[in-house]
């Protein structure tokens, strides 16, 4: 290939992963490990996959490299294009919706200067909407990275997200005054002593 | 066994056959895209739905297996609406350009479509648009046709052993492509045109050319390699448009190689169509009588010992057996078919075909390949070897090159050492024959047309009765031969007699001035410089280096323009049947030898090709068995001696050149370009 000019190998600390994923297989099965290398690779690439790095998979686990393009471009959380830094992934499903969704997408877009399915312009955010994830109960939510934010309103989406441009890291789950995803005002049964 | 019934009537089929195969059987026709005999099962297009008793919703027949008992519905109204339905669904995206589809008229969709298709569409909402792909010089793509049946991939995948195509995202945004631009580098990759159910895949080089019904169809044989395919050569007019495979469970099964259906736009170009003789050192055109006359004149008082013939690659039995009548007659024995000077006798018919059979070879249960790269020199045999390979316990043994030849095989060594360890028993790959049931060994030209072939080949009969090759009906010994004249040739005897010259001494002769006449009859492929002093006489098809060295051109005709007879490398007798008329003044090629022999005064004894043909089985009875491959007796053969160090190295450098026809065709030209010069270039320009 002409245009192949970079190469793509595990570092250090993915390579151990990675071993330790193809060890779960079989011989002969060894495709198996596919989707966990692809993570492993996408972390370590900084949040998308390059084709070297699709190819390097392709060949440690014996398969034709189409067979990963495939499941590369089969998955909505591979990437096979530069992303941002921090992927924000506003829910937008009926109970997020209903607390107010579309208002922290659209401080998201005002705060990031991007539409959905952008990338800011610093290069630190892809924004992008997504179908329920699962945490209805703490409605709005915002995934960032690994970690859910919660109980949003557009202002504290704001402060997340001017947080996440210093470089700081918040505190992962909800950011109003609640225990989890206990009732907001404190518990309402279960108060007394026991007994 | 599996008792079933089908629309009422009751039916046995195998057990572990599908809906789909047993619908067949009992005569029932089932609609199908994605379903294909020769592929793995997808069931993904669900054209083929059903009714089954006790099932609640229809089932896709072509991933249902059988079962005793079954009660399957066919022509209710159910499994109409549901196809209605699945057929909807499929126009939902495909676009309304059958008027300038290249599929239109030969299309499954549109033919489906009369019978399951609505009027009108209810789709009111924008069609999705796909962008096309490259695949390379032959196959042209309009993805937004694609129906997503997944035929081209699993052909690739499976048969071509190129696993290069895939289907990229998903739902509506589903692609089949290579996802990175690049060129299918298959030899048989064009027969996924064939496989397209729509007009996604096409065939570039016959882009709008014409209509499938504009077409008169002539079954046939193709000669670009010993594989003896069976072809449909579609023509219009004189011109031949295109070549399609035709069904032989024995031979190609329904591929043919890329060069056997994209080497007809050489039969255009560059064509000897009016005899010419050369006089003060320019060819002139002719006419038939003075030719002839010319070459009287010439070879009228010459000495038998000084007239030579060598017969090409591309020659019908039929022109053989008249080219060897003629020089016989004049007392020659100089008569040669071996243009690369293989070193195979006449006589022992077992010692120079491939005994396996092509259809056998899915039988064997070991294999060795000494000197040969059946990938590019005979790409049919190749996929059967892949087939049998895929179907897993197939030990593959390679004595050569070590390419890439779609399957896994042990590269043994390079030459001829390693051979001699194998006939020998001190190699490890003797045992792997030896505790076979049914091993084979393949022989190249590569091996055999060397100065040691002579050792080589008897080597190889020894590894082949040393490990049980040659047992009861199985014989395991193969040649596998590059040139479709080959077998015939070698089965009419046209090889020297007591004293005569093979290609070698005939070429020495002229050089030195021994040998004053040589007739080729389509032989392009030998040192044409070595007969600058010899008069030379050219019949053939194409203005290739055979015209070039001749003093007296006969205009001939190509393989398309003429009935003929050719036995493939199995030794199967297969008739070509003629498509179009040769150009211009050109005739079929006996007949211009016949009309020689008359003017010669030694008229060969056939008026018409009937006589011809008895004659010419009287010759070779083996000739007369059409189509049939009958075991040859087993005898001793080759010369033990010995056996250079050379590597072995396959005689067919670029697999889309390699006769005067594919020579001069423009799209094996482009072939060559991005398939070899392409891969040649790799890694050194950066």
């Amino acid at each position: 290939m002409k245009d192949q000019t970079k190469t793509f190998v595990f570092d250090t600390d993915s390579a151990e992963l990675v071993e330790k994923h193809i060890a779960k297989y079989p011989d002969g099965q060894k495709a198996s490990a596919v989707m966990p290398l692809l993570d492993i690779a996408q972390r370590q690439c900084g949040g998308w996959l390059p084709r070297e790095a699709m190819d390097h998979i392709a060949g440690l686990l014996d398969m034709a490299p189409i067979r990963v393009y495939e499941v590369v471009s089969f998955y909505e959380m591979y990437h096979d294009k530069p992303r941002g830094k921090h992927e924000l992934r506003v829910c937008t499903t009926t109970p997020c919706w209903l607390r107010g969704s579309t208002e922290i997408l659209m401080a998201c877009e005002k705060e990031l200067g991007c539409k959905v399915g952008e990338t800011s312009e610093d290069g630190i955010f892809t924004l992008s909407e997504f179908e329920c994830l699962g945490a209805c109960v703490n409605a709005p939510i915002i995934w960032v990275d690994d970690d859910y934010y919660e109980d949003l309103d557009p202002e504290n989406t704001r402060k997340l997200i001017q947080a996440l441009r210093k470089g700081e890291k918040p505190e992962p789950g909800t950011t109003v005054q609640r225990h989890k995803s206990a009732p907001a005002g404190g518990l309402t049964t279960l108060t007394g002593s026991g007994g | 066994m599996a008792k079933l019934t089908i629309d009422g009537r009751e039916i046995d089929v195998e057990n572990g056959i599908t809906v789909l195969q047993a619908c067949e059987e009992a005569g029932v026709e089932i609609p199908r895209f994605c379903y294909h005999e020769r592929l793995s099962i997808a069931g993904n297009c669900r054209m083929c739905l059903v009714e089954m008793e006790k099932a609640p919703k229809p089932i896709a027949s072509c991933s249902m297996p059988v079962a005793d008992g079954m009660v399957i519905r066919t022509n209710t109204e159910m499994v109409k609406k549901a196809r209605n339905g699945v057929m909807e669904f499929l126009l939902i995206n495909h676009p309304l350009d059958c008027p300038i589809c290249d599929q239109g008229g030969e299309c499954d969709l549109q033919d489906q479509a009369m019978a399951y298709g609505f009027d009108h569409s209810r789709f009111v909402e924008n069609k999705r648009a796909v962008s096309d792909k490259y695949l390379g010089p032959l196959v042209e793509t309009h993805m937004t046709r694609c129906i997503h049946c997944t035929r081209c991939i699993r052909f690739s995948t499976e048969v071509a052993g190129v696993e290069v195509l895939g289907a990229t995202g998903r739902g509506e945004n589903m692609e089949v492509g290579t996802y990175v631009e690049a060129a299918i580098s298959s030899e048989l990759s064009a027969n996924i045109i064939d496989l397209c159910p729509v007009g996604a895949l096409t065939s570039k080089p016959y882009a709008f050319e014409a209509r499938p019904w504009e077409l008169t169809k002539t079954e046939s044989i193709d000669v670009m390699d010993a594989v003896g395919s069976n072809i449909r050569i579609d023509s219009r007019g004189r011109e031949v448009m295109r070549i399609l495979p035709m069904l032989n469970e024995e031979v190609n099964e329904e591929w043919i190689s890329d060069k056997t259906r994209y080497a007809c736009d050489g039969l255009a170009r560059q064509r000897l169509d009016k005899p010419y003789v050369k006089k003060d050192g320019k060819l002139r055109p002719v006419s038939w009588n003075e030719a002839l006359a010319a070459i009287a004149e010439r070879m009228q008082d010459l000495d038998g010992d000084k007239l030579a013939a060598i017969a090409g690659d591309l020659c019908d039995a039929e022109a053989m057996t008249a080219l060897k009548g003629l020089i016989s007659s004049m007392g020659s024995t100089n008569v040669d078919c071996r243009q690369n000077g293989a070193k195979l006798q006449a006589g022992l018919r077992a010692s120079y075909i491939f005994n396996t059979t092509i259809a056998g070879i899915e039988r064997a249960d070991a294999c060795l390949i000494i000197g040969s790269n059946p990938r590019i020199e005979a790409p049919i045999i190749n996929a059967r070897l892949r087939k049998r390979a895929s179907a897993g316990d197939f030990p593959v043994g390679v004595i050569g090159e070590n390419v890439d030849l779609t399957y896994r095989f042990q590269h043994l060594g390079v030459g001829a050492s390693t051979v001699k360890e194998i006939s020998e028993g001190t190699h490890e790959f003797f045992d792997v024959l030896k505790s076979a049931e049914r091993p084979m060994l393949i022989l190249g030209q590569g091996a055999l047309s060397r100065p040691d072939g002579e050792a080589i080949l008897a080597s190889a009969r020894l590894i082949a009765e040393d490990t049980g090759m040659v047992l009861g009906e199985w014989n395991g010994f193969n040649v596998l031969h590059t040139a479709a004249s080959r077998v015939a040739g070698l089965d009419l005897g046209l090889v020297p007699g007591d004293a005569g010259r093979d290609v070698a001494g005939i070429l020495d002769g002229a050089a030195s001035g021994e040998i004053e006449f040589v007739y080729l009859l389509g032989a392009d492929e030998i040192n044409m410089s070595k007969l600058a002093n010899a008069f030379v006489v050219y019949q053939g098809h194409h203005g290739d280096a055979g015209a070039h060295a001749a003093d007296v051109i006969l205009p001939g005709a190509a393989y398309t323009e003429k009935d003929g007879t050719y036995v493939n490398t199995e030794g199967r007798v297969q008739r070509g049947r003629r498509a179009t008329f040769p150009p211009g003044e050109a005739r079929e090629d006996w007949t211009i030898l016949r009309a020689l022999s008359d003017v010669l005064g030694k008229t060969l004894p056939y008026d018409n090709i009937g006589e011809l043909r008895a004659e010419m089985v009287q010759q070779a009875p083996a000739l007369g068995q059409i189509d049939i491959v009958s075991p040859s007796s087993w005898g001793d053969f080759g010369v033990l001696g010995e056996m250079a160090e050379a590597p072995f190295k396959s005689p067919v450098a670029n697999f889309y050149m390699t006769d005067p026809i594919s020579r001069v065709s423009e799209t094996m030209a482009a072939c060559t370009e991005v398939f070899v010069q392409d891969g040649e270039r790799t890694g050194t320009d950066g």
